[in-house]
């Protein structure tokens, strides 16, 4: 490998001699800095300006000159709404459908997952034997690709599935899980919460191991109990911590897609399209790709995004700054 | 053993609390363990024992035996009425409910037993079918390779352009440095999910569209990268530089000599996090690929999702085959994996 | 081997000049060291002679080349850091041939020199380890190793020592003397400690807020302080100074003694404002007569000698050497005669001295 490297390297440093007796030593940063900022502008920043080109245009046609001025059409279009809390009272209402499915299942995804996650972490760090191994267990379900999470459990939840085998062998009845709506929708949350926990629960066990042990001891010796030790100081002290986890799985919850898409397709009907699902049919797997609306729907969730990163990258400054 | 689990570290005794803590961990051993560990003791099956319901734990084999004037081994049945009860025999042909049974001491001579008085004859044994089938049947070592070349060149790329910009950012002063900074932030609220039709369009305008480097080479510039491996080379001192500067290097060489194998840590740590990226990335090959020959693992698993019927067979040991390289990889690297998750916030 | 010489160096970050015009001249095979208080410049002018420090204005040469558009590695210079700054993921060998290398030596010829230097630093028992299993000592033997293989044609040290305990620091002082007396070269060492800089040079320069105060042989330098800065600077324990005026061709002091100092040695303006320095060698405590009046705050006895501390009438600070034993206490009184050939004599506007002669 390095044999390999070693000569490569020697020869971009005849260029970048050349190029730093060029522009002195301060001015070769952009060299070093070119590459990645000319694939950040290319694949991160002009994206941006071409999508507000595309939302503001209209019709299935990919080249942008071709496409009609529309204004702001497919922003009205996708917000005409009788009610928005009935899906059907609206003008585009598989993106409503979506929108509401996307505000369940966060809220449902991010309260399950950061109160398992945080249970868990709790339990890892009491005095257990065995930690690293258990810590391990509830982590690595996180390194799985989405499709075979969806897999692993469709496999598990087909009605011939293992799950149905178990209650009818204890005299259950048996549900047939991925047709039922509320059933599919339930355990897409829950595989999510499966597949992400071990992320959060890993955070929480630092944030909690952060808390300085004397912390602890002091409060033994003001003979706290068990439960006031908890609420007034583990809890406080680990606020920090866990609303970055809150805000990061907020965050991530937003752009679910690949492991409910890979479970359900979106089904049963549209119970499980989320968001992003929505703009992936309508941009690239629908007969018209209407690409200004796919756009203008993104750019409704890059609004959501952008004052949630904000606020995350506002709370780790603070914390950072102490 | 006993002895061992209910010793606890200063205390003598275990409270309820010890024996609630245990319990719950231990069902979460069995919930996080346990799916995966039935998947791949499902994809050791046959396909009849797939059919099989209620599902078996353990992956069984029908048994077979060879006899002389049948070419093709044949199923061992155990016959439990009739005349031949108590035996073991082997089934030429099943026509309707009957099936045509040899004794092995007697291949020539067929007996007619219903199939309601005979069970097959079967031992645990792990088939290998699925998985030769992939071999034979699927491209499958087009999607592996599809998937390898990406996941090997994209990290490369990301470890080279990102430590470049990184040593730019950490080590030198020059005007414009803070408005990088700014850039490399923005770039963090502008996740791939939400310019997905303008990425399509400008990597469709690059011809890139299709082939696999479409999809390497619009995320090969990461900002988490960019933060991680500056942030440690802040820590590398200025000093050593210095005396590398006095020592004749340029700084390129500065670069690769001193930089890049100083940040070592931080360099493998990006690299798990990269290698994890593109192996489980979805929904941008999903985008970018439409042409099955240039799916990736990923993908080509998807694709198994059939409209009514799923290939569970294959599918299974697909999975199994997508999942060794990760459980491989966090089995050996788990302590970094862990730390470099925790202190990027994932991504 | 080479001299130096720099000719109105200036160095501005900004607005903020903190180099403001250096002149100066090191001899071939000269050890000079620039001494100063924290933040005076003298590691951003060592800095600058290296050319890792981009000059703003004046001219460095070297072996009579001017070389302010020269980077670092074509002036021929070698450094020893503070940290040492060994490179971590090398072995003492590879750290010793990198800049070999660079410069791309023959594969014998790098190993005969790192060979050669390795025995001269008796560090060729180390050659294979990492800096990280070195102690302080080792790792300073390696820095200066690393400097010595280049064969260069000025030395820089930037405080090496300084990361050494009060022991191994002098041992290490005697062993770059020794260095330079053996190899000869120019050596140019940066450092805050007077001592280092009274013990190790050939030339001292003092330099304050980037300036240069003074330049000159040690002895010179303790002898005859340009200014009161020098005065304070140079010399362990510190000067004592006392403010005073001119009156009658004597000094009087704020606390009203008078002192008497020989007329043809300084230059005495009636009714000028001076500061009279004289080292705590140059007090003496006596039983009876005149002199300066002084109450005792603290007594140090270290057997051989001892130091007496104590202060003035309006609250100035005094240190006394005394050699051998002292039975004063402190709380008590004690009256110091002052040797008036100790005597320095600076002018209180512009702290220069007032010696007759002296360099302005």
């Amino acid at each position: 490998m390095l044999k390999l490297i070693t000569p490569l390297m020697q020869i971009v440093d005849v260029p970048m001699r050349a190029l730093q007796r060029l522009l002195g030593p301060r001015r070769l940063a952009w060299a070093f800095l070119a590459p990645n900022l000319i694939l950040f502008g290319l694949f991160a920043f002009l994206p941006v300006l071409v999508n507000i080109a595309y939302a503001l245009t209209g019709s299935d046609q990919i080249l942008l000159r071709d496409r009609p001025f529309v204004g702001v059409r497919n922003f009205t279009d996708l917000s005409q709404c009788a009610s928005y809390l009935d899906a059907n009272s609206c003008k585009i209402d598989v993106f409503w459908r979506a929108v509401h499915n996307t505000a369940w299942f966060i809220v449902l995804q991010v309260g399950f997952m950061v109160g398992f996650s945080l249970l868990t972490a709790l339990i890892l760090n009491r005095k257990i034997v065995a930690r690293g191994f258990f810590r391990a267990v509830f982590f690595f379900p996180v390194l799985l690709s989405p499709v075979v999470v969806a897999l692993i459990w469709k496999w598990i939840l087909q009605d011939q599935g293992a799950l149905n085998a178990v209650l009818e062998h204890f005299g259950y009845p048996t549900v047939n899980w991925l047709l039922n709506p509320s059933w599919a929708f339930g355990w897409a949350v829950f595989l999510s919460c499966w597949a992400h926990m071990g992320f959060y629960t890993l955070i929480l066990l630092a944030g909690l191991q952060a808390i300085p042990r004397d912390v602890y001891e002091a409060a033994q010796m003001d003979a706290a109990s068990p439960w006031r030790v908890f609420h007034r100081i583990t809890l406080p002290l680990l606020m920090p911590t866990m609303v970055v986890v809150l805000v990061l799985a907020l965050i991530k919850g937003v752009q679910t897609f690949d492991e409910v898409y890979a479970f359900t397709g979106g089904g049963p009907g549209s119970a499980t399209t989320l968001v992003i699902q929505y703009i992936y049919q309508t941009g690239f797997a629908g007969a018209p790709r209407l690409f200004g609306l796919a756009s203008a729907a993104s750019i409704m969730v890059a609004l959501v995004l952008v004052v949630l990163t904000a606020v995350q990258l506002w709370i780790t400054r603070r914390n950072a700054n102490g | 053993m006993a002895n061992f689990i209910t010793r606890t570290r200063g205390r003598q005794r275990l409270h309820w609390t010890d024996w609630a803590s245990y319990a719950y961990l231990g069902f979460g051993v069995l919930l996080m363990f346990g799916p995966v560990l039935w998947l791949v003791l499902s994809s050791f099956k046959t396909e009849t024992e797939l059919q099989h319901y209620p599902p078996r734990l353990l992956p069984y084999v029908q048994q077979t035996v060879t006899l002389p004037g049948y070419d093709d081994p044949l199923l061992v049945f155990h016959v439990t009425q009739g005349p031949l009860a108590g035996q073991d025999v082997a089934q030429v042909r099943r026509i309707g409910l009957v099936s045509q049974m040899v004794r092995p001491d007697d291949p020539t001579t067929i007996v007619k037993v219903p199939i309601a008085d005979r069970e097959p004859v079967e031992h645990v044994a792990l088939a290998t079918s699925n998985y030769q089938k992939l071999f034979q049947r699927f491209n499958f070592l087009r999607f592996l390779w599809n998937s390898t070349f990406i996941t090997v060149v994209a990290t490369a790329i990301t470890l080279l352009v990102n430590s470049m910009a990184a040593f730019a950012l950490s080590k030198y002063e020059f005007r414009g440095r803070g408005t990088v900074m700014a850039m490399v932030i923005g770039t963090l609220m502008i996740p791939q999910t939400v310019v997905l039709v303008p990425l399509f369009l400008i990597t469709r305008d690059f011809g890139l569209i299709n082939t696999l480097w479409g999809v390497i080479i619009p995320g090969a510039a990461t900002p988490t990268g960019v933060f991680l491996l500056r942030q440690y080379m802040l820590t590398i001192p200025d000093e050593i530089l210095d005396a590398a500067r006095m020592d004749n290097a340029s700084e390129w060489k500065i670069y690769w000599r001193i930089i890049l194998p100083l940040s070592a840590p931080a360099i493998a740590v990006l690299a798990i996090l990269s290698i994890m990226w593109r192996w489980n990335d979805f929904l941008w090959p999903l985008i970018a690929l439409s042409q099955t020959e240039n799916f990736t693992l990923q993908l080509a698993l998807n694709s198994f999702r059939g409209e009514f019927t799923t290939d569970w067979a294959s599918l299974l040991a697909m999975t199994v085959l997508t999942l060794v390289p990760v459980v491989a990889v966090f089995a050996f690297l788990q302590k970094y994996i862990a730390t470099g998750i925790a202190s990027t916030g994932g991504k | 081997m080479a001299d130096l010489e720099l000719r109105g160096v200036t160095k501005a970050y900004g607005a903020a000049e903190v180099i403001k015009g250096v002149d100066l001249q090191v001899a071939e095979g000269e050890f000079c060291v620039f001494v100063g208080p924290s933040g005076c410049g003298k590691s951003t002018l060592l800095r600058m002679i290296s050319g890792l420090e981009p000059i703003t204005g004046g001219e460095v040469r070297i072996g009579g080349e001017v070389v302010n558009r020269r980077g670092p590695a074509e002036r021929g210079l070698a450094m020893v850091f503070q940290s040492y700054a060994l490179y971590p993921h090398m072995t003492v060998r590879q750290n010793l041939s990198f800049g070999l290398e660079n410069l791309r030596a023959t594969k014998a010829d790098i190993e005969t020199r790192v060979t050669e230097a390795a025995q001269m630093l008796q560090i060729d028992k180390l050659l294979d380890r990492r800096p990280k299993d070195l102690s302080g000592g080792q790792r300073q033997r390696v820095a200066i190793g690393r400097a010595v293989v280049r064969e260069p044609r000025i030395f820089l040290f930037d405080e090496p020592l300084s990361n050494l305990d009060a022991e191994l620091r002098v041992e290490m002082r005697g062993e770059i003397s020794r260095l330079h007396r053996r190899i000869g070269n120019t050596m140019i060492y940066v450092t805050h400690d007077q001592v280092e800089a009274m013990t190790m040079a050939d030339k001292i320069a003092v330099l304050r807020d980037g300036r240069l105060e003074q330049f000159g042989r040690p002895l010179d330098l303790y002898n005859a302080p340009a200014n009161a800065f020098v005065a304070g600077f140079i010399g362990s324990p510190r000067m004592n100074f006392f403010t005073g005026r001119i009156a009658g061709g004597a000094v009087r002091l704020t606390t009203g003694e008078t002192v008497a100092l020989p007329g043809d040695t300084f230059d005495m303006a009636e009714g000028a404002e001076v500061t009279l320095g004289i080292r705590p060698n140059g007090l003496h405590p006596v039983d009876s007569g005149s002199g300066l009046s002084v109450t005792v705050t603290g007594v140090e006895r270290l057997g051989g000698e001892s130091y007496i501390y104590g202060s003035t009438q309006d609250g100035t600070a005094v240190t006394v050497h005394s050699p051998g034993q002292t039975a004063i206490e402190p709380g008590g009184a004690v009256t110091l005669a002052i040797d008036p050939a100790e005597a320095h004599l600076f002018s209180a506007k512009t702290s220069k001295s007032l010696r007759k002669g002296a360099a302005s």
